[in-house]
């Protein structure tokens, strides 16, 4: 039966949640002693680590995890619950996020117990920091095109390559990526899902700057770097060799990846809005101005009420697969509609440095990173209405 | 928290679909454009009720199926679907659950919706509103009614405008709550409907643009009409949510359930419009004749979309809930 409310102890997790929370991220400020920067900065990347460790030490870290890698066991319903209060909390931007939101579900699925072992609970403690590999100068949007390389050598790999748009990449200790390691075979096929550490000699880590302002992208050089089999507990190749990219494709299907947004964080950004909207005189929140708040909040609302009926298909046992090409287009519209209102409220202020500029330049990243919006309706297209490849 | 259906509702919906399938079809709505006032084809309306479907919220101790509206809004989706001309929501949505044992199985048209009446002249028994005194709903027989035909875009919708005199023998409520009720439903249904032509809207397209061909290759190949539609399936499985989550809104009487119906007939409305503009673009000139179906579900839609309250009244109503 169709049932839309939370259950007594649902409602005590997210309290319980919502408390922690309050009460230490009061804490980490106090302890900070100074405003925070953006985690995409080099000394708000450190601001942002002292709050993961602490994170980890409340167990909040990766709550959906198993304990015995650093979670709590929550189900899926609470993370999302945890989710809602985080951001309703006004808690930060995860800067682990690419490690537990894409490589952990790659690692969950297709690690083994030792890589498992090692990998995750580093994660959640935030003492290893991933970043991702894939795009290249010259494959973004045609991942199958990359031509950075990993050659067998005795007891490792040599990689030669170069990978760019890593988020955070100037930050992070580790880099998971696709290589290609069969030298005879083409586009998807003979590409291997790597784990490697960013401190190897040979690899170059350069951050350059974002249109937000952030040095949050970086270009990774690998230039004759080798990478010993054991530099990871487990192994340095994350399921078969030669069979990378359905390592990498089969975890936008898994229950813990997805989602990259949750829906709290877009209900959060427009209550923040609605509050906005509530500090302007009457005379400038007109009919139209109304329609368009309205038209926001309904759409992070149905977004809310989309994953809670894609968790109820998860919960079941059934997997997600290309829905997410539209949850994609969904929030990613959402999140930069909801910024240019912000703008318009602001008038004048807009062109001033602030939370909402600030948001609506990262906003607008939005329909370009995890597969641009074009790709995105590409794959539901052909996907989910079975329309005919070009 | 559990965000499906059940396989008793389910079921039902399943029924209605194979029923509609084979006594809705678009012949059948094209008879309802043709037919005289007071003679719309009566046997798929006599079907739905006697598989209890006119009844899905009457008590069953009163005869009903005794659901509520998460089994009845699946089934309005069918209607949808199917571009049924009966007038359902009216009927099974807004009137039984005031009228139910007493009227069992009436074709039910109701001002409600808007001033201009659907299947006026082929109802049993009209539920209107007194905007004059009070917003009381009123019980008419046809006989007391004067109906003046209104020449509508969607034939099948065989509108006219109703004029007729409150009395006290009519009236059946003057409590604001069941207006307000009975609006909700109406507006929630409609929503449902919308989603329903939607959809149909949407498999005729995919199924067009897979047959035909162009540059030696099916038009469905090519990417703007896969970003068409993609957009088209995205509006479509959003509004869907926000219409199943009010009708669980309406069936536990939720606290927001006001603010919930508008988001639902907001949502549905809007991405309605849009399936549908994709969906005639997507046809090419085929979709715009009337000798194509398309045009029936798009007249429809174009009605449906601004009844009950037009998306932009109903954002407004979203709005003063939030406190904007």
């Amino acid at each position: 039966m169709l049932d839309l409310t939370w259950s007594d102890e649902e409602h005590a997790f997210k309290a319980e949640a919502r408390a922690w929370l309050d009460a230490s991220l009061a804490a980490w400020r106090e302890e900070l002693g100074e405003p925070v920067r953006s985690g995409d900065t080099r000394e708000g990347f450190a601001q942002h680590l002292a709050w993961e460790r602490r994170l980890f030490a409340g167990r909040w870290a990766a709550v959906s995890w198993p304990v015995e890698h650093g979670g709590r066991g929550a189900s899926l319903w609470e993370w999302l619950l945890f989710e809602e209060a985080y951001y309703e909390a006004g808690a930060p931007p995860r800067v682990t996020q690419n490690g537990i939101f894409l490589l952990a579900p790659t690692v969950f699925a297709f690690g083994t117990p030792e890589q498992q072992a090692h990998v995750l609970p580093r994660m959640a403690a935030a003492e290893d920091l991933w970043c991702q590999g894939w795009s290249e100068p010259d494959a973004g949007s045609d991942l199958a095109g990359i031509r950075a390389r990993a050659t067998r050598a005795d007891g490792g790999w040599v990689l030669d390559g170069q990978k760019t748009w890593t988020t955070r990449g100037a930050f992070c200790t580790h880099l998971f990526g696709l290589f290609r390691t069969d030298p005879a075979a083409e586009r998807h096929r003979g590409l291997s899902y790597l784990l490697v550490p960013l401190d190897l000699p040979g690899v170059t880590v350069c951050g350059f700057g974002r249109l937000d302002g952030d040095e949050g992208f970086a270009e990774v050089f690998f230039d004759g770097a080798f990478l010993p089999d054991d530099a990871i507990p487990g192994g340095v190749v994350l399921g078969e060799v030669g069979r990378g990219w359905a390592v990498a494709m089969a975890t936008t299907g898994s229950e813990r990846g997805l989602t990259l947004r949750s829906p709290g964080r877009f209900l959060a950004t427009v209550d923040r809005l609605l509050a906005l909207a509530r500090s302007l005189p009457a005379e400038a929140v007109d009919a139209a101005v109304r329609e368009r708040l309205a038209d926001v909040w309904m759409r992070a609302e149905a977004y809310r009420l989309f994953t809670l009926e894609t968790v109820t298909r998860l919960a079941g046992g059934a997997t997600t697969g290309a829905d997410s090409s539209i949850n994609k287009l969904w929030w990613s519209e959402l999140d930069l509609d909801l910024h240019e209102l912000a703008l318009d409220l602001l008038g004048p202020d807009a062109e001033l440095e602030g939370p909402w500029s600030k948001g609506h330049q990262f906003a607008l990243s939005g329909p370009i990173y995890a597969g641009t919006n074009e790709i995105q309706r590409n794959i539901a297209a052909e996907r989910l209405l079975g329309l005919p490849r070009a | 928290m559990h965000f499906a259906f059940d396989d008793e509702q389910l079921g039902l919906r399943d029924a209605v679909r194979d029923l509609l399938a084979k006594h809705a079809t678009p012949d059948v709505v094209r008879a309802a454009w043709e037919a005289p006032p007071g003679a719309l084809d009566r046997d798929v309306w006599d079907r739905l009720v006697a598989m209890g479907v006119t009844a899905t919220l009457v008590p069953e101790a009163s005869g009903g199926l005794g659901l509520d509206e998460r089994s009845l809004v699946l089934v309005l989706e069918e209607a949808g679907r199917a571009g049924l001309p009966h007038p359902l929501v009216e009927s099974a949505a807004v009137a039984a659950p005031l009228l139910g044992a007493d009227r069992p199985g009436a074709l039910v048209a109701s001002d409600l919706g808007g001033p201009h009446v659907a299947c006026a002249a082929d109802a049993d028994v009209l539920l209107l509103r007194d905007r004059s005194s009070g917003d009381a709903l009123h019980v008419v027989a046809p006989a007391d009614v004067s109906l003046t035909p209104a020449a509508a875009v969607d034939g099948a919708r065989r509108l006219a405008d109703a004029r007729w005199t409150p009395t006290p023998a009519t009236l059946l409520t003057d409590d604001p709550a069941d207006l307000a009720l009975a609006l909700d439903r109406g507006a929630a249904g409609t929503a449902a409907v919308l989603v329903g032509l939607s959809q149909a809207m949407l498999d005729m397209t995919v199924t067009h643009v897979t047959q035909r061909r162009q540059f030696g290759v099916p038009v469905g190949s090519f990417q703007a009409v896969k970003h068409h539609l993609a957009d088209a399936l995205k509006d479509l499985s959003f509004a869907r949510v926000a219409v199943h989550r009010a009708a669980w809104s309406v069936a536990v009487d939720a606290p927001e359930r006001g603010r919930d119906v508008s988001m639902a007939k907001a949502m549905a409305s809007d991405a309605a419009t849009s399936v549908g503009g994709a969906s005639l673009q997507c046809h090419g000139a085929i979709g715009y004749t009337v000798e194509h179906d398309l045009h029936l579900l798009l007249k429809r839609t174009w009605a449906l979309a601004r009844a009950w309250g037009s998306a932009s009244a109903h954002r407004r109503r979203v709005a003063t809930a939030l406190g904007a």
